[in-house]
């Protein structure tokens, strides 16, 4: 550690940073604009400046820009001397010339960095007189605001969209006092990573546009620590909560899953929670259809009275529900009449990946070593659509070699603008084998696409290219011949292999090619990551036993009149089986219970409806794809009668008399009886701290210290204030009473620190600048490969190999492929305004030879036949989809549920027009009124 | 010796001086038969003020509500559809918490948050000391005749373009490679 | 006068003193208001002197209240003896000739002994409040009790000497040559201050300081018993002009002759007046430092006190010599 003299003072500070992470690391604030600890610098803002001696008899020195000078033994700076603090205060006096007189109305104000560093360097007054340059705003789409006059050019947000996120349409226009960072021409920007621009521009250029036309402070807004339910990679937030209302999603840092940024998906996709056709009140149908609203006593005594014959009783889990509520859930109905609610078909690729993953050779990464990867094959899974975070981590991996080829000349990986300049176009190995053409095609050494059964070929004959002990695979065309030999050579190369697949070509032996391939790489290194749908998709995967009865067992026994009451927990069962079967399944059932914190189609059929409540208003433990257990905490108190799933549950077990459910009243007990019964998820009491967790006796404080208007937000209501709620669950208080900066970083409501208004302050919550929180990472990974158990061992535990034929067209039928979309796919975030506006409308895909053959064009309508239905869909054509196969769009609204891998006959629908789009569900309706129970 | 010989005639001056006070005039007033004159500065009741073009001043910045020792502040943002300014979609003051500090009216910086000099606030319920942004809004720009907000901030609205406030120059052509 | 009468007289002086001391509650506070300018209580009756009676209305239907920490019996306790002990007091003041209770011969000392007894009715009230303020207000008010109850007494020698008693009617019939004003200057100055000091008035109102010990030691008290403080304090104000007016300023004598107004009419006068002078002090002075108030009494008033002894104790062996 070298040690390093700041005004005279010493300062150990760690091997290859740079002087401003070093000071910053060693508390010392010194203002800076352009450096992002996950982008490095480039030295464009001049703000970091200090002052640099030879040595100790140095009186002048020289200023040097903090970003861009390396640490070295016995380097001397001065930071609070004349020279560099006036410099310092000249940078921000000259940036602020053009700056718009707009604070009281910019979105950033008192979040903003430009703002803290002002004040930091204490410039205070426009000394120039001239007139201030202007520019026009554009348009960006739904999701972002642009707003340019506030611009100090720090050139951040180009180089994060860019450079780090692999966007096209955003550049740096003009020249010199005339830059200007925008599109070509109004238009959506098209980047999934766009939104993080809020976070990464420095000032309210780029502002969260949901937000700036409902706006709240920050310091006004209440927050918890949560986890994102838009796909299974579970990614750290911290969402902001006034007025009952979800007000905006910030990315909460955690240095091991999403860092410093979220994707658009997760950033926008919250708002469903703010719906107004969510149900408040627990409803019960009456006999005319509509729904009665009723108090939840009754409503749990209703239940309670459906649910005395334990034997007639079934229960379906969700995979977008927490452990507790699926464990509670299980609990009530007993293992065998529970089912995980994720598919029948889904739940079997689940079981199968998460026993790969189980496997003690079987390294699964969380998202910071995948960026460490220095090959990557990516297996028939469209990653931005289907985990986007993961593939802005993949686009971080091929820059390894750059850094590779730059720590061999001796620079800094900090450097990035040298680092860039010496790689070039020099790209770790990325191959992507998939169904159809992905965003991440433009860092691939190879991307080809071809169907789902081929995919799978494919992945086996790299293993067998790997591993001479298995049978070569022959019957491919010599150029995939000579690819699968080029994959294999630089997947055993690395040092660092990852193997890419997951649940998107809902298919088996995909999943198993990728494992095979990894077994074959033998490497101790390597690693494979699976994706997965939903936030808990593996969590209520894992939590089975194997007594758990499959849907269409239930479907079985319903039909024979074995079940009376059916309970579903937040799952949309239109989405997981075709119509058909979920309608009779609904028609055999007496009582159907559905909670949800959203209004379904499965909610509209229900007996009883339960309110619960969402993410936002509740705690629980999601397991994510990479088996990290995480906690997410309430952010505010759920409206009227909502109350979580796990609330609802505790209390009809208490009602009819289960054992042991008394203690459920509390959070803690539940997580711990769940870990007691099922040794695999053990690990879940550890996702976060005890609800007893005190720092010095307080809680940690869910308001920001200058939360406004407690006296007067509900007196128009009442004047009478009421006592702040109270949380018995959770360490964090519903009030500004608290800590929040001292606790465990797991617990991190929201990021602030004196003097940092702005989210740059999430240095003064890390051990070391850029690094990992105090206090450790959140989240306990369930499973940990060892090192001590070899491959070779594990061998028997591979699933056993059955290598599919090579796919062959078939005249006249269609082998559907799924085809994922980042916006819509996911049944919770395309229910937010804004995903809503960029979500397309259910769509097939179709080779130009195919689409040749039916005489279609781009925008006709097709025709599917499904076994029980016939729907319609637009079509597009797509060159990168196989001959023979057609892509269908999964999960967006207007299409209903489509089993995989069935073929279909298609047929041009000559009446189509545009205007058959909005196929929304119905709405279930619940008006107040009196019950009449 | 002598500090205590000095200190003792100050006491006894300050007595005499304060018995002198038997023959001057009370400074109080016999509210409320008599009225005291109150400066326009006094901190009475709050107004918000119009700009000079006879639109709501308040932009909803929340700055007021953040200065507010007694937390009685408390409004919702929103964007004007029509022109794009942002105005309060409720502005709320709850008088029976109210301190009459002024903080507010410091910390607003569009002039809109003023304190007028009228005190006179009785109520039997205190549920009619909760004033809404019909109560407070008067017509016309209070002790400040001539700001208006977006005449001087570069954000667009509607009938001021963006290079139109004041000191500003006009928006640059980005495709212009002159200097 | 009978035993009767003696009787009579000793009710309508302590009726006297009460009355007196809760009309002297609204005087100090119009007075108080004169002297800054402003009006003081003015709207309840003439000239706002209802608002004795409002207030008393208001202290005697308050919840009287002991708090559960507290000492109960020491804590109701402690205002009684304040109002027994100054009521007492009253008994050897002589109001005029033959207007008095009692004619002790030891009449001073018994003053002297009443105002001593006070002392415990702050200490106790401090301590049985259990609550810090109280205790703390206790404590001062014991401390400085004890350092000025030396010179208290000590002031009142010289006047003891030259009148060569210590009864009350013998040093007024000795004043009829001149008041101990002007040949016990000395003595009148050390004892007015001590008198503020025992009496805990402003600007020596430690015990009670507002700014640092909330209320002091009756922080606890509300109600009647709080009533009795004040009332005790009053009572006690009464009580050293009274003392004073007779020590120092000829008791009912009547200045240049002027006989023919009545004796008590001129010891009222006298009293009142020192009344006005305290509650003149208490608006132009502000409170001490507690440490100030400390070395003020040890190291001024204490050798001031033994100067002015030592002085008269001479002239005195002087004009006895000669």
């Amino acid at each position: 550690m070298p040690t390093i003299y700041i005004d005279d003072k010493s300062y150990d500070v760690p091997e290859g940073d740079n002087v401003l992470e070093a000071c910053l690391s060693a508390g010392i604030d010194l203002p800076y604009f352009c450096w992002h600890p996950e982008m490095g610098s480039i030295g464009a803002c001049r703000q970091c400046a200090l002052v640099q001696f030879r040595d100790a008899d140095d009186e002048h020195g020289r200023v040097v820009m903090g970003c861009m000078t390396p640490v070295s033994e016995g380097a001397r700076f001065s930071m609070n001397g004349m020279k560099a603090s006036e410099f310092r205060k000249n940078i921000v006096e000259s940036l602020m010339l053009n700056h718009p007189h707009d604070c009281p109305v910019c979105a950033e104000g008192g979040e903003c960095h430009l703002q803290d560093m002002t004040v930091m360097v204490g410039h205070r007054n426009r000394r120039y007189r001239g007139k201030k340059n202007t520019h026009n705003n554009q348009y960006l789409g739904p999701l972002i605001n642009h707003e340019m006059n506030r611009c100090i050019s720090c050139y951040r947000c180009t180089r994060f969209y860019n450079d780090y996120a692999g966007g096209t349409d955003l550049s740096a226009q003009g020249a010199h006092d005339h830059v200007y960072f925008g599109r070509q021409q109004d238009g959506n920007l098209e980047s999934e990573f766009a939104g993080n621009l809020v976070e990464v521009c420095p000032t309210g250029v780029f502002t969260d546009k949901p937000l700036v036309n409902d706006y709240t402070r920050k310091w006004d807004l209440q927050s918890a620590p949560s986890i994102c339910t838009g796909c299974a990679l579970g990614c750290n937030t911290s969402p902001g909560e006034r007025y009952g209302k979800l007000k905006r999603i910030h990315n909460r840092f955690n240095n091991e899953v999403n860092g410093y940024f979220l994707c658009d998906r997760g950033r926008y996709g919250g708002a469903y929670v703010n719906d107004e056709n969510r149900a408040k009140f627990a409803g019960l149908r009456a006999d005319d259809g509509r729904y009665n609203a009723i108090e939840s006593q009754l409503a749990t005594d209703t239940l309670a009275g459906w649910c005395v014959n334990t034997d007639r009783i079934a229960a379906i889990g969700s995979p977008r529900a927490s452990i507790e509520t699926n464990y509670l859930l299980r609990r009530v109905v007993g293992g065998k009449n529970f089912n995980s609610g994720i598919g029948d078909h889904e739940a079997s690729l689940v079981k199968q990946i998460s026993s790969i993953m189980q496997i003690d050779s079987v390294n699964t990464p969380s998202l910071r070593q995948v960026e460490s990867a220095d090959a990557v094959l990516v297996l028939g899974e469209d990653v931005t659509n289907t985990a986007p975070r993961l593939a802005l981590s993949l686009r971080q991996s091929v820059r390894n070699l750059a850094k590779k080829m730059a720590s061999d000349m001796r620079i800094a990986h900090w450097q990035d603008e040298a680092v860039r300049v010496l790689a070039q176009d020099c790209l770790s190995p990325l191959y992507i084998i998939s169904m159809a053409e992905s965003r991440l095609d433009d860092v691939a050494k190879r991307s080809i696409t071809m169907s789902a059964t081929d995919i799978a070929r494919f992945g086996f004959a790299i293993a067998a290219e790997l591993d001479s002990s298995l049978d070569s695979i022959a019957g491919f065309e010599p150029a995939h011949t000579q690819l699968i030999k080029s994959i294999a050579s630089d997947l055993s190369s690395a040092n660092r292999p990852l193997i890419v697949s997951g649940t998107g070509c809902q298919d088996q032996a995909v999943i198993k090619a990728a494992a095979a391939i990894n077994r074959a790489l033998n490497n101790s290194n390597g690693m494979l990551s699976y994706c997965l749908n939903e936030a808990n998709t593996l969590g209520a995967s894992l939590m089975q036993d194997g007594s758990e009865a499959s849907l269409k067992e239930l479907c079985e026994r319903a039909s024979k009149g074995q079940i009376d009451t059916l309970l579903i927990a937040e799952n949309d069962l239109f989405r997981r089986a075709p119509h058909q079967q979920i309608e009779t399944l609904f028609n055999n059932i007496n009582n159907l219970v559905v909670l949800d914190c959203i209004d379904t189609e499965t909610l509209a059929q229900s007996a009883l409806a339960l309110p619960s409540s969402s993410f936002a208003e509740s705690e629980g433990t999601l397991v994510s794809s990479e088996a990290r257990a995480q906690r997410f905490y309430p952010v505010y108190q759920p409206a009227e009668q909502r109350q979580s799933s796990w609330r609802w549950l505790t209390q009809l077990g208490q009602s009819i008399g289960l054992e042991s459910f008394e203690k459920f009243t509390e959070f803690d007990n539940v997580t711990a009886s769940c870990a007691d019964d099922f040794a695999v998820l053990a690990g879940i009491v550890e996702a976060s701290l005890h609800g007893d967790y005190r720092y010095r006796g307080m809680k940690i404080a869910r308001q920001t210290h200058r939360n406004s208007g407690r006296t007067a937000m509900r007196a128009n209501i009442s004047v009478h204030e009421p006592q702040q709620a109270i949380d018995n669950d959770t360490p964090l208080s519903y009030s500004m009473e608290g800590v929040n900066g001292k606790q465990s970083s797991a617990l991190t409501p929201f990021v602030w620190a004196p003097g940092w208004n702005s989210n740059q302050s999430v240095h003064k919550f890390q051990a070391e600048t850029g690094g990992a929180l105090k206090g450790g990472t959140p989240g306990k990974r369930l499973f940990e490969s060892s090192s001590a158990s070899s491959a070779e061992s594990d061998r028997d535990k591979i699933p056993v190999v059955e290598i599919p034929g090579p796919f062959e067209a078939q005249q006249g039928h269609w082998r559907l492929l799924p085809l994922y979309r980042i916006f819509g796919s996911d049944e919770l975030s395309a229910r937010s305004p804004a995903i809503n506006e960029l979500t397309a409308a259910a769509f097939v895909e179709i080779s130009v030879d195919d689409a040749e053959t039916l005489e279609l064009l781009d925008g006709d309508g097709v025709l599917l036949s499904l076994p029980d239905t016939k729907v319609c869909f637009e079509v597009i054509i797509n060159p990168s989809i196989a001959n023979g196969c057609l892509g269908y769009s999964v999960g967006l609204p207007g299409a209903p549920w489509i089993a995989p891998r069935s073929s279909v006959t298609i047929k041009k629908n000559h009446a189509w027009s545009n205007t058959n789009r909005d196929n929304k569900p119905a709405k279930i309706v619940i008006e107040p009124g009196v019950s009449n129970v | 010796m002598r500090d205590l010989v000095e200190s003792l005639v100050s006491q006894l001056r300050t007595i005499w001086s304060i018995l002198l006070h038997t023959f001057t005039k009370a400074e109080t007033v016999q509210y409320p038969e008599e009225k005291p004159y109150l400066a326009p500065r006094y901190r009475g009741r709050i107004v918000l003020t119009q700009d000079p073009d006879g639109d709501e001043r308040c932009v909803a910045c929340n700055l007021c509500a953040a200065a507010c020792p007694p937390d009685c502040i408390s409004l919702q943002q929103g964007t004007r559809e029509e022109d794009g300014r942002w105005y309060p979609e409720f502005f709320r003051i709850n008088f029976s918490r109210c301190i009459m500090c002024g903080l507010c009216e410091e910390a607003c910086p569009t002039n809109a948050i003023q304190l007028i000099p009228d005190f006179e606030m009785c109520e039997y319920e205190r549920e009619s000391m909760v004033y809404e942004k019909e109560h407070l809004m008067i017509d016309g720009p209070g002790k400040y005749h001539d700001y208006n907000f977006y005449r001087v901030a570069g954000m667009e609205i509607k009938g001021k373009k963006k290079g139109q406030a004041e000191n500003e120059a006009e928006p640059i052509d980005i495709r212009s490679l002159l200097p | 006068m009978s035993d009767f009468w003696i009787i009579v007289f000793a009710i309508s002086v302590m009726l006297g003193a009460v009355g007196g001391a809760a009309v002297a509650t609204w005087f100090e506070r119009r007075l108080l208001g004169l002297w800054q300018d402003r009006y003081g209580p003015n709207r309840i009756g003439p000239f706002g002197i209802g608002q004795v009676a409002a207030d008393m209305i208001k202290l005697l239907t308050k919840h009287d209240w002991v708090p559960p920490f507290a000492d109960k019996w020491v804590f109701i306790f402690a205002p009684t003896a304040i109002v027994v002990a100054m009521l007492l007091g009253f008994a050897v003041v002589p109001f005029g000739p033959g207007l008095q209770i009692i004619d002790l011969n030891i009449g001073l000392l018994f003053f002297l002994g009443m105002t001593s007894l006070a002392v415990y009715s702050v200490l106790l009230g401090g301590l049985a409040s259990n609550n810090k303020y109280a205790l703390l207000g206790g404590l001062r008010s014991a401390a400085q009790m004890v350092s000025y109850e030396v010179f208290m007494g000590l002031s009142l020698m010289g006047v003891v000497m030259l009148s060569g008693s210590f009864s009350m009617v013998d040093i007024v019939e000795s004043q009829r040559d001149g008041w101990y004003c002007f040949s016990q200057f000395l003595g009148l100055f050390v004892f007015v201050i001590a008198a503020i000091a025992e009496s805990h008035r402003l600007p020596f109102d430690l015990p009670e300081a507002e700014h640092e010990l909330t209320a002091g030691f009756h922080t606890e008290y509300s109600g009647m018993k709080f009533a009795m403080f004040m009332l005790g304090e009053y009572l006690g104000l009464i009580l050293i002009s009274c003392m004073i007016t007779t020590l120092f300023f000829g008791g009912w004598l009547a200045p240049f002759s002027l006989t023919f107004i009545p004796a008590i009419v001129w010891f009222s006068l006298k009293t009142f007046l020192v009344i006005c002078f305290f509650i003149l002090l208490r608006c132009a002075i502000p409170r001490p430092r507690y440490d100030q108030l400390m070395s003020l009494g040890w190291k001024i008033m204490l050798p001031i006190t033994l100067i002015n002894l030592v002085i008269t104790g001479a002239v005195a062996l002087w004009i006895a010599g000669a």
